[in-house]
């Protein structure tokens, strides 16, 4: 440093400060913007929520489509969007636990954690990068839909409600999904062990066939999925065709009800395990 | 803890599993000063600094930084410090202006002194045209000096290094010692860790060298060296002499050795005082013509072996007994 000025540097010691609600939505901020900025660098990895989407979308309404007949009338591509928007923010709410499984393993968190940061940031400002992954991904999957041919019957307060409905639920599954992050390995574990929870868990539900004539213990299953129940309250929402509306178990007749409970109680019980396991992950 | 010292570590104790990195630690930094942490691999440097930064529980023992405990004021520690990890602990995929005004950020500073603040710093650090590059792209040591770079962004009074100049080329590494210094002269306040004894020698005020995690030694750098007393006699001959070695050999500890030319001599003395002056007498009346007498100081090194060897042993011994009673081994 030939030309450097000497660096000041204050020798006062600085007292501590209260943690305050502006400095910790300040940290949540710098985070999240700090993984958009990974995300524009590696645009690839949004495929899941980009061209995946699109690509489901198309798959699913032409060759299911052709195949299934709705119980109570309606056309296909009118009841499966709900289920494959459910689907594809289930997957999608996987980044969670790879973004944050991939900075446990580089030396970046501890870098945050001498900082004086409000450490769960690390931890919002994942989940609400995903939420804003998540978005885009109804967004793409909205789009192609309507490009071939779904249409709400629904006011706009309705229409908005489902999505919101949607939105809230993979918030609260991201959630579950920064745990799972946590206690794995690696990313790709972390993507591998999300990927045999969740895919099984969005087939097993309503999302692309009526669940009437599954067999006994996969329809009970399918009932009660927090998927069937958040496609079944959205289907009603945007007014589509909606065969669940007729299976007498509570969630399926409780669907807006059984939604919001489920996502608020996943929330409930992750966002607190998550920073648990946050800080017994980065201690020691 | 006095006001004069910026880091205090009283019987510092850390196991992992059946591994013990830190048995019984004690040292302090007084405010303005520079300690080198020495030891080989293992010995425990990293798990100190770790515990010093709150990155690390410790099990027992008392560590105090800026006059906060690092387990109870944690949050008020981080406040005053400034971490230099050997890890990788900026972000890949962001630039190095990015990772700065980051670190900048989290550290509480607005949005536009985090900006005034990553442009001074890169541009103390000579990386202004490497700023909007990925870290990705960068050599060792720019990653170094942005790493050291990013330490500095909240401006803190006591500063950790470790093993700040590992695999720098010798001109970055001068860049860094003098960075290093001109933060003491400002009034930081720093704790460094080296594998590098020349490093510890060149920047430390105080060296505490740990082994196994004990103090194994602690003092200044000629303190540790007045220590072994030995030192090495080399003598060149004007031409070879059958008497040289002979004359040399009161002085000598062990054997003298001659080289195949008969002309270089060398051999491990005792320092006194005058030792030049009576070697050279000593060969001048066995009639013999020198050209040159050096006495080299014991190095950093000889006196870092003559340590961790030695202590080893004595280590080795108290745990046959099982008198590991974690006593700080100050």
């Amino acid at each position: 440093m030939t030309t450097a000025a000497p660096l000041p540097v204050a020798p006062r010691i600085r007292q501590p400060k209260p943690p305050r609600l502006r400095s910790q939505l300040r940290d949540v901020a710098v985070m999240t913007y700090r993984n958009l900025v990974h995300i524009r660098r590696e645009p690839l990895q949004l495929s899941d929520v980009t061209l995946q989407p699109a690509l489901f979308t198309l798959l699913f309404v032409y060759i299911l489509g052709a195949g299934v007949v709705l119980p109570g009338g309606g056309t296909y591509v009118d009841f499966a969007i709900a289920g494959l928007l459910a689907m594809n923010l289930v997957t999608s709410s996987m980044g969670t636990a790879v973004g944050l499984s991939t900075d446990l393993n580089t030396g970046v968190i501890d870098r945050f954690r001498t900082t004086p940061m409000w450490r769960p940031a690390v931890l919002v400002g994942r989940s609400v990068t995903d939420l804003l992954t998540s978005v885009m991904c109804a967004a793409i999957v909205t789009i192609t839909a309507l490009a071939i041919g779904w249409r709400p019957d629904a006011g706009i307060g309705a229409v908005l409600g489902g999505f919101a409905l949607f939105l809230l639920f993979a918030y609260a599954l991201s959630w579950g999904c920064g745990c799972l992050g946590l206690v794995s390995k690696g990313p790709e574990s972390a993507q591998g062990i999300g990927l045999v929870i969740l895919f099984p868990a969005a087939i097993v539900s309503n999302a692309f066939v009526p669940t009437q004539r599954m067999p006994t213990v996969m329809r009970v299953f399918a009932n009660w999925n927090p998927i069937s129940v958040v496609t079944d309250a959205c289907r009603q929402l945007w007014g589509n065709p909606n065969p669940s509306a007729a299976i007498q178990t509570w969630p399926m007749e409780h669907a807006l009800a059984a939604s919001l409970l489920w996502s608020f109680g996943l929330l409930a019980v992750f966002a607190p395990l998550a920073v648990h396991l946050f800080r017994r992950r980065t201690t020691n | 803890m006095s006001d004069e010292s910026m880091i205090e570590v009283e019987d510092l104790t850390k196991r992992f599993g059946a591994t013990v990195a830190l048995a019984g630690v004690s040292f302090s930094v007084p405010r303005g000063a520079i300690l080198g942490l020495l030891g080989p691999n293992g010995a425990g440097k990293t798990t100190a600094l770790r515990i010093l930064t709150t990155l690390t529980m410790p099990d027992r023992g008392k560590a105090r930084v800026a006059g906060f405990d690092v387990v109870h004021d944690a949050a008020a520690v981080r406040r005053n410090i400034g971490v230099a990890a050997q890890d990788a602990t900026l972000d890949e995929t962001l630039t190095g202006r990015q990772n700065l005004v980051m670190v900048a950020r989290l550290s509480g500073l607005a949005r536009v002194h985090a900006r005034g603040r990553a442009n001074e710093l890169l541009e103390q650090f000579e990386l202004v045209d490497a700023a909007d590059r990925l870290l990705k792209e960068y050599s060792g040591g720019m990653r170094r000096r942005l790493d050291v770079a990013a330490s500095l962004v909240a401006r803190p009074p006591v500063l950790f290094f470790d093993e700040p100049t590992t695999g720098l080329d010798p001109t970055s590494r001068a860049r860094v010692w003098q960075i290093i210094r001109g933060l003491v002269a400002d009034g930081a306040t720093v704790l460094l860790t080296t594998q590098y004894l020349d490093e510890a020698d060149e920047l430390a005020d105080r060296i505490v060298v740990l082994n196994h995690g004990r103090v194994i030694a602690d003092g200044t750098a000629a303190e540790l060296k007045a220590r072994t007393g030995e030192a090495r006699l080399e003598v060149t001959l004007s031409g070879p002499h059958p008497e040289a070695a002979a004359a040399l050999a009161p002085f000598v500890l062990g054997d003298v050795q001659v080289s195949q030319d008969g002309q270089r001599l060398r051999g491990r003395v005792r320092r006194e005082d005058g030792l030049a002056t009576t070697v050279v007498r000593a060969l001048d009346g066995a009639h013999v013509t020198v050209d040159d007498v050096i006495v080299h100081q014991a190095s950093l090194d000889d006196v870092f072996f003559a340590l961790t060897d030695g202590r080893r042993r004595a280590a080795d011994e108290l745990d046959e007994v099982g008198a590991d009673t974690g006593i700080a081994s100050r």
